[in-house]
């Protein structure tokens, strides 16, 4: 029992806040700056796999949301709604509850292979030249999406709220938040597994020193494919929730604006640290919101305050270090493997 | 059957020929090794072996095999593993997990396997721990194994690096210079160690060394290049009292005037 401590208090929390948000304790707002925080948590912990654990530095992270935005949105509204660009649903629109995380799982997929545009050039290069490579696919990625007229090009794409509706007329929900709690829990997840195994640990003496890596038999061209497949990917999946939580999305959001926002939050919390990276998306996402009455004065007052921060703590809230190095009390509630 | 062998390799950068029709058998249970000047393209033999780059002209084999134009990776998994001339640890990962993460191409299990945690990563993981916890007792670095590479002293650093190469289960280690950097109270131990891993991994060793102390007392055979060409071999006796080899390497001295005598 004390194994799964992790997973039953998280579970408890969503629980808690999805009762909260159906009972209307939670208004809107609450609720949108809640999915915000999640779908942040997402980004910068899938972020951090490349820039923090593998050593690179990619720019281009908001390409990767958009293509899973992009796959995710139009699915859906295919297959379950009746929109002017593709007609009547070509599936019963209540099966939508069903097949909701197989689409979303489709536009992370669709991402993952957008990661191999990053992935491949990688082998030959790196650093400076490779941040050249990632800013440029994020450039691809939006450039084309505007000019696809069928799906709005620069006007965007909407008709996802339609779908929420659908899963909502089944049973009443809030889904979109229900989702975006089992993706955060399954990143999370899937990256502390990744990155504590020994095969994950390849990724981080890749980035140590890559030579000795390939010498010391790990197939560096594997790991990684691995790791920008897995990173891209499940920013493909961040980028679905988001188009379903704002039900409108244009390539305008995801511009290197987007990306460096992420990157923010993966400097700050610390490079390849994962609760770091959770702290720190939690951290901006409420201090924007925070701040909001400031206006447009908030876009100096948050800077202002990274660069404080970054002045005391350059290496970040958590450094290189987990939750567990800091409050060794939290492992007991995790019974060791 | 010869272990590894060299068949006229050359290799050029550019215009500059590093290494030229260069020969090698090694035998198994041999203890080599290569010596030269600066820049004779030692190293540069090193790493063509072990697949960092792709000879110009000639053949490598291993245990008659075919191994030229293979990646490192792959070389490695056939069983040569070495050293490096500058220290290369992972310095984010502990003495015992750069012991673990080395064995990778032996685990057995991939991403999926380390996300479900399912048996196949039981017992790959299990395994790899098990060898590097072997390791660790022989090596006695027994109160290191949690410690980052670069908070050791040096000598214990390239224990360390000799670890991770042994880790690889290697048929032929390659060690590029390991007394380099080493006060010579260290360079008795490795002398020692050298001899000791040889005989206990029954392994093969071809061994770049500038310091005569370290290969006149435990190489059994000698090659010295000079220019990437060979141009003498020998007992460490013959390559001793070679005229070619006192002029080109030890400068027209006595040999007990070289570094290290």
């Amino acid at each position: 029992m004390r194994k799964y401590g992790y997973l039953l208090s998280y579970t408890i929390i969503c629980t808690l806040a999805v009762a909260a948000s159906k009972l209307g304790v939670l208004n809107a707002y609450v609720q949108l700056v809640i999915m915000y925080v999640g779908i942040n948590i997402i980004l910068s912990a899938s972020l951090n796999i490349v820039n923090g654990y593998m050593g690179e530095f990619s720019v281009g992270h908001a390409g990767f949301m958009a293509v899973g935005a992009y796959v995710a949105s139009i699915l859906n509204v295919m297959l379950f709604t009746t929109s002017s660009v593709f007609g009547p649903p070509l599936l019963s629109p209540s099966s939508a509850i069903f097949l909701f995380p197989v689409t979303l799982a489709a536009g992370g997929a669709a991402a993952a292979l957008a990661g191999l545009l990053v992935a491949v050039p990688s082998f030959r290069t790196r650093g400076d030249y490779l941040a050249i490579i990632t800013l440029a696919v994020n450039y691809i990625v939006k450039s084309s999406v505007e000019n696809i007229q069928p799906i709005g090009g620069a006007r965007g794409f909407m008709g996802m709220r339609n779908v929420i509706d659908a899963m909502q007329a089944v049973v009443n929900l809030p889904w979109t938040m229900i989702w975006v709690f089992i993706c955060v829990g399954v990143t999370v997840w899937i990256i502390h597994r990744l990155v504590n195994s020994t095969y994950g640990k390849g990724i981080i003496a890749l980035r140590d020193d890559e030579i000795a890596a390939e010498i010391m038999s790990i197939n560096t061209q594997h790991m990684k494919i691995t790791a920008f497949m897995l990173s891209s990917g499940l920013a493909g999946i961040a980028g679905g929730l988001f188009a379903h939580v704002l039900g409108y999305i244009n390539p305008g959001t995801f511009t290197i604006m987007k990306s460096t926002e992420v990157l923010v939050m993966v400097y700050l919390g610390g490079m390849g640290s994962l609760s770091g990276s959770v702290i720190s998306a939690i951290v901006i996402t409420l201090a924007l919101e925070a701040f909001r009455p400031l206006g447009i004065i908030k876009w100096v007052v948050v800077p202002l305050l990274l660069i404080l921060l970054m002045f005391f703590r350059p290496e970040g809230i958590m450094g290189h270090r987990e939750l567990p190095d800091i409050f060794p009390k939290l492992l007991k509630i995790r019974q060791k493997d | 059957m010869a272990l590894l062998e060299l068949d006229n390799v050359t290799h050029f950068f550019g215009g500059l020929r590093a290494v030229c029709n260069f020969s090698l058998t090694l035998q198994g249970g041999e203890l080599m090794g290569l010596i030269g000047p600066n820049g004779a393209g030692k190293t540069t033999i090193f790493n063509l072996v072990s697949g960092f780059y792709r000879p110009s002209e000639g053949r490598i084999s291993f245990l008659d095999l075919d191994i030229t134009g293979l990646r490192p990776h792959q070389v490695t998994s056939r069983g040569i593993a070495r050293t490096f001339q500058n220290i290369r640890l992972w310095n984010s990962l502990s003495v015992f997990e750069n012991l673990c993460v080395s064995q990778h191409h032996q685990l057995g299990y991939g991403f999926l396997h380390s996300v479900l945690r399912t048996e196949k990563f039981v017992t790959g993981e299990r395994r790899v721990k098990k060898r590097a916890e072997e390791l660790i007792d022989l090596l006695g670095l027994g109160h290191y194994a949690l410690e980052f590479p670069k908070n050791l002293p040096y000598g214990l650093q390239r224990r360390v690096e000799i670890g991770r190469a042994l880790s690889l289960r290697p048929r032929l280690l390659l060690l590029d210079e390991p007394a380099a950097g080493m006060n010579p109270g260290d360079i008795g131990q490795l002398i020692e160690t050298i001899r000791w891993i040889r005989d206990e991994f029954k392994l093969t060793i071809l061994l770049i060394e500038h310091h005569m102390r370290v290969v006149m007392s435990v190489c059994g055979n000698m090659k010295v290049l000079d220019f990437g060409q060979t141009i003498a071999e020998g007992t460490p006796d013959e390559i001793r009292r070679d005229p070619r080899v006192i002029e080109a390497y030890l400068g027209g001295e006595e040999p007990g005037h070289a570094r290290g005598i």
